[in-house]
């Protein structure tokens, strides 16, 4: 099957370049997949499917009467970024998720960057149940992000873009493992001559991320995943993250409050946990503390984590930093909190709160993307140039009547990468979810990352559940240069927790007051 | 986890019961196997029944209240595919692979493979295809799970509760299997020992995979030999003595220390009940249990191992603390 005469694409292509040649990093790739046929393709394809689907790296799809199991649909034509264009990312990354951090420790302290006038008190949500809840705490050394992933796009001039912070639960990065492991198997021989940096560490980073957590001076802490449970469509990625930390995967039944600590209900009795790496929301953690109804929380866990004896990955409360008002300001957050420019770019966002922006909202609502404020999975979202008359007009009436609960941004052009399609490759858009894990002294990022991809055609919706795909992401240095295991700390490491306290504790700006929370914050 | 005699209780409730229930879907395609061959010998004297089936799963009652017939098609439809008899092989399949389902990080990948196979092997049988060749793919798929489970599984806590599990199940079915047939063969007590019906009896051993390993031992039928066999041999897999005496030895390696008291006493509770059943069934004999009369002992026997799951569910699945303060 040859990658080329490939068609030209009006944004920027992932592996081909705009002359129409491979982009050298995937001549290797494009060579070995002219030497098969359609046929021999297409079987390697299903025995990679197969070989998901029996490894049971599925997502489950409710119907009437049973649950079925279904994979995402991968294509065996992997995602390629050269190691220059990955370092630079990784570097942008990981100021970005350090910003944040900052930011929500900010939030539950002394709030300086508002009282600085950086950002508006009107943009940050401090009436919420989990702000009021988190006040004051500060979870073991000041890390509140520990795994998050960043969504990035590729626009129409191949710059890359943060579409999304997510810093609550991210789930994806179980397939990203899946995915590698299987296309190891797909395409053999061009692993084989190729210079792919390796991600089979990630499960050992991540159990090192969650024991760094632990409170007090405990040798071997106890680290559980604690999941909804077995309906949950992510249960394939808590089972799975379980078993390769070899760690129990627990459900809130098997967990209480007991004397003060968080414990496990074991044969034989309880047994203290210390670090829960919770794949479920803030507001169903604690029904004594949050939403009464829950019915997938552990009752007392906020005070057992407001008194330090068990820690929470993520910390609550990192929703503070997760909408899409607070995204427009990550790149004042950067220059506020860290002194430096940001090394990714935003998406231009116009808040529509603010008269100038959005009166040029108003103007421009045929060439915009307007989203609610605080909406995920691309509810309510209104795409300008192929709405109706009508219904921009409705979006105008709306936005004029709670204008503090829209954004709008340009449509971008998304950057395609080829995919399979029937028996011949064709170009489809693309977007990147890359993971970080953060520690007290290090931020571990993931090489490469999850890319979905849209398998209809000029579609720019990757979800999976709404015809969205994956592949693998390939992160590959020039021959000779040997790849960097991330596990070496390197030089430009940020020693963070020795910085956090005084970064938040430094006068930036000159109408700063001091207040007696500042040196603990 | 940090110490490898401990196991949540929920997953060890989990894996205990998704391997009883793959016995016991085993065990049931097995005793159906042997009476659907018992139709192809049309013996004259015997004329193969069915509802002694259902009488041996004691599900009578549910069968009863839905079916008007004891014929051949109905308890077979009820015993295999029937989703609202509890113990049919196709619910059993279905909650041992939820039970599956929530341990999969604890199990082998092959263990969830093979106990998804015996589920979609069931879901896509249809009330026509009820023949030999079906139920020994079922006991098939039964055995490969224990032999993947016995092959690539630690001897640690999670394989003894497995073992736990499937020792008492199986245990608890070739109880029933005996109790039935031998009530049916010879209903009074007085008729124990005088009658012998070879066809009748070949099948009851064949009901466990018996018959040759008997003929080794006994040579030709007879009833008391049968039952002692079954009973009481220490070295046949499926006789009470066997079983009872691996799931004690299983039971030992999962009892918590004395550091945590409740759960501590709880499990002396469960290891002595257990350990009491042991010795009658090792120390039994067959004449003196048939004539003291043989369902009396195997009612009695059902109830106390009854009270050993009981004791086990108490000692270590069931949470001591209910709820603490928050």
């Amino acid at each position: 099957m040859q990658l080329l005469p490939y068609p030209k694409t009006p944004g920027y292509d992932e592996l081909v370049d705009p002359t129409g040649r491979p982009r050298p990093s995937a001549a290797m790739l494009s060579q070995r997949l002219g030497q098969m046929d359609a046929d021999e393709i297409i079987t390697r394809q299903s025995a990679a499917e197969a070989a998901l689907f029996e490894a049971g790296a599925t997502f489950s799809v409710y119907g009437e009467n049973e649950t079925n199991e279904r994979i995402i649909p991968f294509d065996i034509i992997p995602r390629i970024l050269t190691g220059q264009e990955w370092d630079d990312l990784e570097a942008g990354l990981t100021q970005r998720i350090e910003a944040l951090n900052l930011f929500v420790a900010d939030m539950y302290g002394g709030r300086k960057i508002i009282r600085d006038g950086v950002i508006p008190e009107q943009f940050v949500e401090l009436n919420q149940p989990t702000w009021k809840a988190c006040q004051g705490i500060t979870p073991p050394r000041g890390v509140y992000c520990h795994i998050s992933g960043i969504d990035l796009v590729r626009d129409g001039e191949g710059d890359f873009r943060v579409l999304e912070d997510n810093l609550r639960c991210p789930s994806g990065v179980s397939y990203v493992l899946e995915n590698r492991r299987v296309l190891k198997q797909t395409l053999p021989r061009v692993f084989d001559r190729l210079n792919i940096r390796s991600i089979d560490d990630y499960p050992e980073q991540l159990l090192t991320t969650l024991q760094a957590m632990a409170p007090d001076a405990i040798d071997r802490p106890r680290v559980v995943v604690l999941t909804p449970g077995i309906y949950n469509s992510a249960y394939f990625e808590h089972a799975y993250l379980a078993q390769q930390m070899g760690v129990p995967l627990v459900q809130n039944t098997d967990l209480v409050v007991h004397e003060g600590y968080v414990q496990m209900r074991t044969t034989a009795g309880l047994a203290r946990v210390d670090v829960i790496y919770r794949r479920i929301d803030d507001a169903f953690l604690d029904p004594t503390v949050f939403r009464e109804d829950s019915l997938l929380g552990v009752p007392g866990i906020m005070g057992v984590y407001a008194s330090g004896k068990v820690a929470l990955a993520n910390a609550p409360g990192t929703g503070i930093a997760d909408n899409k008002v607070i995204y427009a300001f990550v790149p004042d957050m950067i220059r506020y909190y860290l002194r430096e420019d940001p090394k990714l770019l935003n998406v231009d966002t116009f808040l529509c709160a603010r008269d100038a922006d959005r009166q040029h909202v108003l103007e421009n609502l045929d060439h915009l993307v307007i989203k609610p404020a605080h909406e995920a999975g691309g509810k309510g979202i209104v795409i300008g140039p192929h709405a109706t008359r009508q219904q921009r007009a409705d979006c105008a009436d709306q936005i004029k009547a709670d204008p503090d609960n829209f954004i709008a941004q340009p449509v971008l052009r998304l950057s395609t990468s080829p995919t399979i399609c029937g028996d011949a490759i064709a170009p489809r858009h693309v977007d990147l979810r890359p993971y970080i894990l953060m520690r007290p002294d290090k931020v571990h990022i993931i090489p490469g990352g999850l890319t979905r991809v849209a398998l209809r055609e000029g579609s720019l919706i990757v979800n999976s559940s709404q015809g969205g795909g994956t592949k693998d992401t390939w992160v590959v240095d020039a021959p000779g240069r040997a790849t960097q295991p991330q596990s070496e700390t390197a030089d430009d490491t940020p020693v963070y927790a020795q910085t956090q306290a005084q970064i938040l504790a430094q006068s930036p700006a000159p109408r700063r007051e001091t207040s007696p929370q500042d040196a603990d914050s | 986890m940090t110490t490898p005699n401990v196991m949540l209780s929920r997953v060890a409730n989990a894996i205990y019961w998704m391997s009883r229930y793959v016995e016991r879907a085993e065990n049931t395609a097995r005793f159906i196997d042997v009476n659907l061959q018992l139709t192809l010998d049309r013996s004259p004297v015997v004329s193969p029944q069915w509802m002694p089936l259902v009488n041996t799963t004691g599900d009578d009652q549910t069968f009863i209240e839905r079916h008007q017939t004891d014929d051949r098609d109905a308890v077979l439809e009820f015993l295999t595919l029937d989703p609202d008899n509890p113990n049919s092989i196709f619910a059993c399949a279905a909650v041992a692979r939820e039970n599956a389902r929530t341990v999969r990080e604890t199990i082998t990948t092959e263990m969830w493979e093979q106990v998804n196979e015996l589920y979609h092997l069931l879901k896509n049988a249809r009330a026509t295809q009820l023949n030999h060749h079906f139920f020994r793919n079922v006991k098939r798929c039964a055995m490969l799970f224990n032999a993947v489970t016995d092959s690539a599984m630690s001897r640690a806590i999670g394989w003894d509760f497995a073992q736990l599990g499937r020792m008492i199940e199986r245990a608890d079915k070739t109880s029933r299997i005996l109790d039935v047939k031998y009530f049916l063969l010879l209903p009074s007590k007085d008729d124990v020992g005088t009658t012998l019906d070879v066809i009748q009896w070949r099948a009851l051993l064949a009901s466990v995979d018996a018959l040759e390993m008997y003929r080794q031992q006994y040579g030709t039928i007879n009833p008391t030999h049968v039952a002692d066999f079954l009973m009481f041999n220490g070295d046949f897999p499926r006789a009470l003595a066997y079983c009872l005496y691996r799931a004690q030895h299983a039971l030992n390696k999962v009892l918590p220390g004395p550091d945590a008291l409740d759960a501590y006493l709880a499990g002396q509770d469960a290891q002595r009940r257990l350990g009491r059943l042991v010795s009658e069934v090792q120390y039994g004999r067959a004449d003196e249990v048939i004539a003291a009369g043989l369902h009396e002992y195997l009612d009695e026997f059902q109830t106390k191992l009854n009270a050993c799951d009981d004791a086990i569910h108490a000692a270590f699945f069931q949470p001591r603390l209910l709820e603490a303060s928050a």
